[in-house]
């Protein structure tokens, strides 16, 4: 895009309205806590604000490029409870062992997904729905379906509760890498470009002699393995491995990346608007808490779940409208 | 080569499908004889029709929409929903005045909030072109939250022995929901295979674009599908409050999507469309069944079950795609 001769501001926000959309509004909910709330700002309701929502931006990087592809991947929710059984027994190794053991055990479960879908050829979410199945299952028979405690004398923890400069926690660090190195692999790299030309057309990148079904195994391994790292910050932020966690993630997941801008359909994507979506969507319960703390409202904890359903319909609807727009330019 | 490979295919054409259930039928049955102990008693029969009732309601109504292409996500979520309302109208001051008016209301009146849940899926998948799976994940995730919020998260426990009928009565010593499941049965196959609306369905999911050029009311028909799988799984939700005398907004049809799904693939339905094996939808339910109370009759942990299940779901998916190609 940089290299059009002249930068016509009213041609890249059209092209990018979703996007645009979803850092308007993640910007004004900011302003909008920091006018309304005393504490909004505080340093503490930043780092755990960050922290707690790390996990949930790790899953949504991985999910946004699957969806990227046209696929759907259901099972990262339990894989992330599974993993954080898994980062709690390693715990005492401290986390130069829980941290790849966490991370391979995700992609573990993103391997059998890339077998299901690419050899078998089951439609993805039937694969990935069993495997959510499966992981949830493993992570009950491991943990004997008892939360696990992790090690406090090693420096596990310290990944969870741990800050770099007493502001930002470990985990939004290294989710903030892992956004640029994901944000370059799409932008820079062939595997990145192959990702959306499946989305676009996987018979014509077939046809087209691109490698399809090593992006496609490339990035259900990558969200295995964004779980397997949520899994992991599942169990040092709050101490324990948790085999009845992730219910619902996949759905936070996959509404932080349609907020963002990404289409259902596949074929197009954006990395930084899909970390937006997942903070603003963290970020309007978080709201909403102060909101309960001022006592103007008072949700209980089921009214979650309706809010997170009534947003996702809300970002569907105007993402219809959009392809509805951008199929009558395409005349079809 | 050609005649070698023709053969299979022609095999795997028409009834080996169904045999292939069967198959796995009577060897779970064999099995079970042998190994299960108990297992050759009436009460056992009992058990297992009236859960496999509730599995073959929804699987029925999910035959339907996976005929026409789609997946209903939702339907554990809308039996949450009609399974919550239901003691709260019965138990509601209008509802404990007229008994009788109570029942036969915290029966209908479900039921048609499960209907319109249908609508919504289906104007959002025929009308706004959203991907089946996305338009009724909005509802499996708040279905349940809206039912909880209605309830408060509690569980509402209430004796009704009227209400309770639907799912522990008997007609001629067998449970009244597996006779239910077979009247609705009958009802779906005559629909599917005698009315033009049911022609339609089966056209949608051969080709969508050529039954909508042949002038096929494709939105009218696909909505249509939905709703009738929302209205069943509301019934299986308020047969599942029945047979517990209690209603769980949290449990109550939690992960019936998955085994739904499984039975109507089990039964033969295409995931790409095109076929409603009504009374394969049954068969695929009393296979589940089966297969969960095997694990369960021998000792085998809930989690592991769960794991067997997943497996069932990708062999029987793999095996229809593995016939296709």
């Amino acid at each position: 895009m940089l290299d059009e001769t002249a930068f016509d501001l009213r041609k890249y926000l059209r092209r990018n309205s979703a996007s645009v959309t979803v850092w308007v509004a993640l910007i004004a909910l900011i302003v909008f806590g920091l006018l309304r709330y005393d504490n909004f700002g505080s340093a503490y309701n930043f780092s755990s604000f960050l922290n707690y929502n790390a996990m949930f931006i790790a899953i949504a990087l991985g999910m946004c490029f699957v969806i990227m592809t046209g696929g759907i991947d259901l099972s990262v929710g339990s894989v992330a409870a599974f993993t954080s059984v898994v980062a709690a027994y390693l715990s005492p190794y401290g986390i130069q062992v829980a941290l790849p053991g966490a991370i391979l055990a995700g992609i573990g479960f993103g391997a059998i997904n890339a077998f299901c879908i690419i050899i078998l050829r089951i439609p993805p979410f039937i694969a990935t729905l069993a495997t959510m199945l499966a992981a949830k299952g493993g992570a009950l028979v491991i943990s004997g379906a008892q939360t696990i405690s992790v090690d406090w004398g090693s420096n596990f923890t310290k990944l969870g509760m741990g800050q770099v400069m007493g502001l930002f926690p470990w985990a939004i660090v290294i989710v903030a890498g892992l956004t640029l190195v994901l944000w370059l692999v799409l932008e820079r790299t062939t595997i990145g470009r192959t990702v959306l030309a499946i989305g676009g057309s996987e018979d014509a990148s077939n046809l087209m002699g691109l490698k399809v079904n090593r992006a496609k195994a490339f990035v259900y391994l990558l969200s295995g393995g964004c779980a397997g790292l949520a899994g992991l910050f599942l169990a040092s932020g709050f101490g324990a491995g948790q085999p009845l966690e992730g219910i619902g993630w996949e759905l936070s997941a996959i509404a932080s990346v349609v907020v963002g801008g990404t289409l259902l359909t596949g074929g197009m994507g954006s990395i930084p608007a899909t970390v937006a979506g997942a903070l603003l969507l963290g970020l309007v319960f978080n709201v909403l808490n102060f909101e309960n703390g001022q006592g103007t409202i008072s949700f209980s904890a089921y009214w979650q779940m309706v809010i997170r359903g009534g947003f996702l319909f809300a970002v569907i609807l105007l993402q219809s409208r959009i392809i509805a727009r951008q199929q009558k330019v395409l005349g079809s | 080569m050609d005649r070698a490979m023709k053969l299979p295919r022609r095999f795997a054409s028409m009834p080996i499908r169904f045999h292939g259930g069967i198959a796995a039928l009577i060897v779970l049955l064999v099995f079970n004889a042998f190994f299960t102990p108990n297992f050759l008693q009436l009460q056992t029969l009992f058990v297992n029709i009236s859960q496999v009732a509730t599995i073959a309601i929804v699987a029925m109504g999910m035959t339907l929409v996976i005929a026409t292409g789609g997946i209903d996500l939702s339907v554990g979520a809308v039996m949450a929903l009609a399974g919550a309302l239901a003691p709260l109208i019965f138990l509601s001051d209008l509802g404990v005045a007229n008994p009788a008016f109570g029942v036969a209301l915290a029966i209908i009146l479900p039921l048609i909030i499960a209907g319109l849940c249908g609508v919504f899926n289906g104007v959002m998948v025929a009308v706004l072109n959203v991907q089946p799976i996305i338009a009724t994940l909005i509802l499996f995730i708040s279905g349940r939250g809206i039912a909880q919020v209605l309830t408060n998260g509690n569980l509402q426990t209430f004796s009704n022995p009227s209400f309770s009928y639907l799912g522990t009565g008997k007609i001629l010593g067998l449970p009244f929901q597996g006779w239910l499941a077979l009247v609705i049965a009958c009802i779906l196959f005559w629909v599917i295979s005698r009315t033009t609306w049911g022609r339609y369905l089966l056209a949608i999911g051969g080709n969508e674009r050529a039954a909508y050029l042949s002038g096929g009311p494709v939105k009218r028909v696909k909505i249509g599908a939905y709703v009738i799988c929302a209205v069943l799984a509301g019934l299986a939700g308020l047969i599942v409050v029945a047979i517990n005398s209690a209603s769980d907004a949290a449990r109550n049809g939690n992960l019936m999507e998955l085994d739904a799904i499984a039975a109507a693939v089990v039964g033969g339905a295409l995931l790409q469309g095109g076929r409603a094996p009504i009374f394969g939808a049954i068969l695929g339910a009393v296979i589940i069944q089966l297969v969960k109370y095997t694990l369960l009759a021998n000792g085998v942990e809930d989690e592991v079950a769960l794991i067997a299940k997943a497996v069932i779901i990708i062999l029987a998916v793999w095996m229809q795609q593995y016939r296709r190609a």
